[in-house]
């Protein structure tokens, strides 16, 4: 085995990168802080556009580091230079000098409940896309009615938001929402689907197929406008408050569910490694990258390396793909390349 | 009783439960792709009586889902089909305002 390379992180990024990694020969260290790998992409139930099982997704990647040493439910506690690499100590005890790090650290779900005025966690049947996913995995949720004859779904919530500290697009929630909105339709055939846009941003492969297939097959609705209330009938409906901004118009209307697409936002978990390793956050709150055209990779830190969302909003196919780059990278840091 | 002079207003607000939804839904079973609609406003910006009349399919197909009186609209459209051959989602826009028109009567 070559050098030590630690990873910090096992999600999907972490996860392919270890692989990666540990083929080319080092002795890699994957460190994640929950009991479980696979990160926010295991909650999920499937992905878009291939609508494929995450399962089997994630089955498929901790299959291929069975070889990698791996430490669940255990954090970095100090990181620091030395010896032309990074002493590190983890909360489970052990301590590894490693030649390079890789950030891998993702992202957090904005918190829902933050935005009041849409009632997470106040009225009886408004759940976030998460929720939604765990629920179609086979968890119980209460909030989700036996025959919904009404569903809306909210995009951006958290996101796009200065209010909410958030400046950044959260790029996947309007995929999702429609990928929701879809699935939703296919279990409940009579109910009305409503979709809360801003604008659509469908930029990947598939995606505008996705939003077509919506309308045409699915007659699902699509309402330009933010919501801006959501209040409690007294028969337990939820009345959802916009402007149809292109009829210039207010709008108002019945549901029996509600569905929030909370955006990604920047892994404040992160920050005692950021301030130990002296790492600069950038002005969107996520990790700053050497640059962001060709570089986004590189930390501007010998030895330190981002892949994935802990540098910004990201898809799953951007995520492996840095995670690969990353794995490269780091072999030729280490090759003096 | 003193008249002070106040009136009320009309609600303008557009309540999705209480519009009549049926003239749509036949719509779409006539026209199927009238669903695909994106607002993107090609066939409003190459009609030949939108500057005249106002007349926009887009306005026309949006209205009807949100309880507008489009009559006027349907009246003044003379069935060139300028807005079929631009229309980026391929609806038969032409077809769409025929049938309405129908609907209608």
């Amino acid at each position: 085995m070559k050098e030590n390379v630690v990873i910090i992180g096992g999600g999907v990024a972490g996860l392919e990168a270890a692989k990666n990694l540990h083929r080319l020969g080092y002795q890699t260290f994957l460190v994640e802080k929950n009991k479980k790998l696979g990160g926010h992409v295991a909650i999920w139930h499937k992905l878009f556009p291939d609508m494929a099982s995450t399962k089997a997704i994630i089955k498929e990647m901790v299959d291929d580091i069975k070889d990698v040493t791996v430490f669940l439910d255990t954090q970095v506690k100090t990181i620091e230079s030395a010896y032309g690499g990074y002493q590190i100590a983890f909360s489970n005890g052990v301590n590894v000098h490693a030649k390079a790090v890789l950030v891998a650290s993702g992202f957090e779900l904005f918190e829902a409940a933050k935005k009041e005025e849409y009632g997470y966690g106040i009225y009886d049947h408004v759940i976030t896309n998460a929720d939604l996913e765990a629920w179609m995995n086979g968890n119980k949720d209460q909030r989700i009615p036996a025959a919904p004859k009404a569903i809306g779904f909210v995009h951006c919530v958290g996101s796009r938001d200065l209010k909410a500290g958030n400046s950044q697009c959260s790029k996947v929630c309007c995929m999702t929402a429609i990928k929701q909105a879809i699935e939703m339709k296919e279990r409940f055939p009579n109910a009305e689907v409503y979709c809360f846009y801003m604008d659509l941003r469908l930029f990947g492969k598939k995606y505008e197929d996705f939003y077509i297939n919506a309308q045409r097959d699915f007659g699902i609705h699509f309402v330009r406008g933010r919501v801006s209330e959501v209040s409690e009938t007294i028969d337990g409906h939820l009345q959802v408050k916009a402007e149809d901004t292109l009829i210039g118009r207010p709008l108002k209307v019945q549901l029996d569910m509600l569905v929030l697409m909370a955006g990604m936002v920047a892994n404040n978990q992160i920050k005692p490694i950021v301030e130990q390793a002296k790492l600069e956050i950038d002005s969107d709150g996520f990790l700053k990258s050497s640059d962001n055209i060709t570089h986004i990779i590189e930390s501007g830190r010998d030895g330190i390396f981002y892949a994935g969302a802990c540098t910004g909003t990201k898809t799953v196919p951007e995520t492996v793909a840095e995670a690969r780059a990353a794995a490269l990278a780091i072999h030729d840091y280490i090759s003096g390349l | 009783m003193i008249d002070f002079g106040f009136t009320l207003s009309k609600s303008s607000t557009v309540d999705l439960n209480k519009i009549d939804h049926s003239r749509y839904d036949q719509l779409v079973k006539l026209v199927p792709t009238a669903r695909m609609c994106m607002n993107c406003g090609s066939c409003g910006a190459t009609c030949t009586v939108s500057e005249y009349k106002g007349m926009s399919v887009r306005k026309v197909l949006y209205g009807i889902q949100r309880g507008e009186d489009v009559k006027a609209m349907l009246s003044s459209c003379m069935l060139c089909g300028k807005c079929t051959m631009v229309c980026p989602r391929g609806i038969n826009t032409r077809n769409l305002i025929l049938n309405l028109c129908k609907l209608y009567d």
